[in-house]
């Protein structure tokens, strides 16, 4: 598997702020690659440096064999990219500005085509300044298209998506995926990484705490929790052995002529392991 | 070049799009001057009032369109983080800023060939002779207006104030350097001001050509003083350019 992206002890601080604290991962050609953390773990910084906008402090960085820092328009012709906050010409017609882009680049996808792709067909005449913030957000994704890049860049392309929007989207990302395009992907939302991304990487305060495929972070956690009532209040186990222990629970609940009410039996999702990997006073997960 | 031609026609979209820099920066110099014609009537100083004014208008006109125009441009784009987008695209830096400057550049010969069409049709002012050096001199303001706009941009820090802020320096630059009509009767420290001022100086070159028919070498020190303003303004905007929005709160 070539690498698309390759970072290696990568630093950076502003001021006295140590944004990111020596982080690695490499992100394989055609695979979709999640960086998650909560605001401020240094997503978004990471990302700027790997477009380019941002100088690193230490450590190497390769995007498409080249170094972003010294990288050129060539480069730019291989890449595309979405900021963190919409980035557009009001007074233009969604057409308009994707035509506009277009011509930034050597071999452009047809203006409709990612038109269609993006789902703003029947917003293609309309200004942009009428346009929702979902729709523009849309749009912002149809500029990364437009130079039909091998490298996309969406960082955080899905917040304030209503959920109907949101899914819209990700099949998008899937379509762009299923084009052997690589990508990489900033979110908060972890439902998002989790079913986008071949890979994450769980960010927090400028460190990769967790990395790997979505199934084996949630497999990394030990066991699973029984709950049910017991005279109306939640009784909750934790357990290693999920099996062992509902069995005893039962035998006892037969022996006693009771009915476990409410008997729930549940794997701990993504979002238990990531909260408790980004939970700011757990010190024992990082360990 | 491609690259020039097709960005310098999405400059020329998005500027005839955004009405507010339309009517400001194009039909308002025009409208001016008719209203200051309409004032001032027979001669200023001796010489006919409608050929003074033109002269004055068109350098207002330079100020307008090429300062005041690519500032409020470049802080509105820069603040909606359309030119930290740009950065991402291969359209390499110096193109935009070329486009940008070529496209003001065409909306202020089409101002000034319209200005001096109204002044032949309501005030008789012939098309002057010198020409060439009203092109030269008009070009010359023109570029150096635009390198102290970029310079502008960089010291404003909100698109919403943009407007307010560079309408502050150019309409009383306008006013104290004579765009709007004569300014001997000036107190001494306002007078004293505008000697100073690069529209001053960019107002005598026009009004050289247009009034007294002379060539643009006919005022070296008005070519040094406006084309000093430029390199001014073009160091400071090569020092102080930002492609990303300014920091909030």
């Amino acid at each position: 598997m070539t690498s698309a992206v390759s970072i290696e002890a990568l630093t950076k601080s502003y001021g006295k702020l140590e944004a990111v604290r020596g982080i690695s991962f490499e992100i394989g050609s055609g695979e979709v690659f999640g960086l998650l953390g909560p605001n401020g773990a240094g997503k978004t910084t990471t990302v700027e440096i790997l477009e380019g906008y941002r100088k690193r402090d230490g450590g190497t960085v390769r995007v498409l064999g080249e170094d972003p820092e010294r990288a050129g328009t060539e480069w730019r012709q291989r890449i595309g990219v979405v900021l963190q906050s919409s980035a557009v010409y009001t007074t233009l017609t969604v057409r308009e500005m994707l035509a506009l882009f277009a011509g930034y680049y050597r071999k452009p996808r047809p203006v409709d085509e990612v038109i269609e792709l993006v789902g703003l067909m029947e917003k293609r005449n309309t200004r942009i300044k009428s346009l929702s913030g979902g729709q523009a957000r849309r749009l912002d994704l149809g500029l990364a298209l437009v130079g039909d890049p091998e490298l996309i860049f969406l960082d955080e392309p899905t917040t304030g998506f209503d959920p109907g929007a949101r899914r819209a989207a990700w099949a998008t990302i899937r379509a762009l995926r299923s084009l052997g395009k690589t990508i990489l992907l900033t979110t908060h939302y972890l439902e998002e990484a989790e079913q986008l991304s071949d890979r994450v990487a769980v960010l927090r305060e400028g460190r990769i705490v967790a990395h790997g495929r979505p199934a084996d972070l949630m497999g990394r956690s030990r066991g699973a929790e029984i709950r049910y009532l017991r005279d109306g209040e939640e009784v909750v186990v934790k357990t290693d052995e999920p099996t062992r222990t509902l069995h005893e629970l039962t035998a006892q609940a037969l022996d006693a002529g009771v009915e476990l009410e409410g008997l729930e039996v549940r794997r701990p999702t993504l979002e238990d392991v990531y909260l408790s990997l980004t939970e700011q006073d757990d010190e024992t997960v990082l360990s | 070049m491609r690259l020039f031609f097709h960005e310098l026609k999405g400059e020329q979209l998005l500027y005839w799009r955004s009405r507010e820099a339309a009517f400001f920066t194009f039909i308002f110099p025009l409208l001016l001057y008719v209203l200051v014609s309409a004032f001032y009537t027979g001669d200023i100083y001796g010489q006919p009032a409608g050929r003074v004014l033109l002269a004055g208008l068109l350098g207002y006109g330079a100020a307008t369109t090429s300062f005041a125009g690519i500032a409020i441009f470049l802080v509105i784009r820069r603040e909606n983080g359309v030119l930290k987008r740009l950065r991402a695209t291969p359209l390499p830096p110096a193109m935009y800023i070329a486009a940008l400057l070529g496209s003001t550049l065409l909306v202020f010969a089409i101002e000034a060939a319209a200005m001096i069409g109204l002044a032949r049709v309501t005030y008789h002012v012939g098309v002057p002779d010198r020409l060439g050096s009203l092109a030269l001199s008009l070009l010359l303001g023109a570029a150096a207006f635009a390198a102290l706009g970029i310079a502008m941009a960089a010291a404003i820090r909100s698109a919403e104030g943009a407007s307010a802020v560079v309408n502050l320096v150019v309409l009383p630059m306008a006013f104290l350097s004579g765009s709007f009509g004569p300014t001997r009767h000036f107190p001494h420290v306002l007078r004293a001001i505008a000697d100073v001022l690069p529209l001053t100086y960019l107002v005598r070159l026009v009004r050289s050509a247009i009034v007294f028919d002379q060539p643009i070498w006919h005022e070296p020190g008005a070519i040094g003083v406006v084309a000093g303003w430029g390199l001014v303004g073009l160091v400071l905007a090569v020092w102080a350019f930002r492609w990303e929005p300014s920091e909030s709160g």
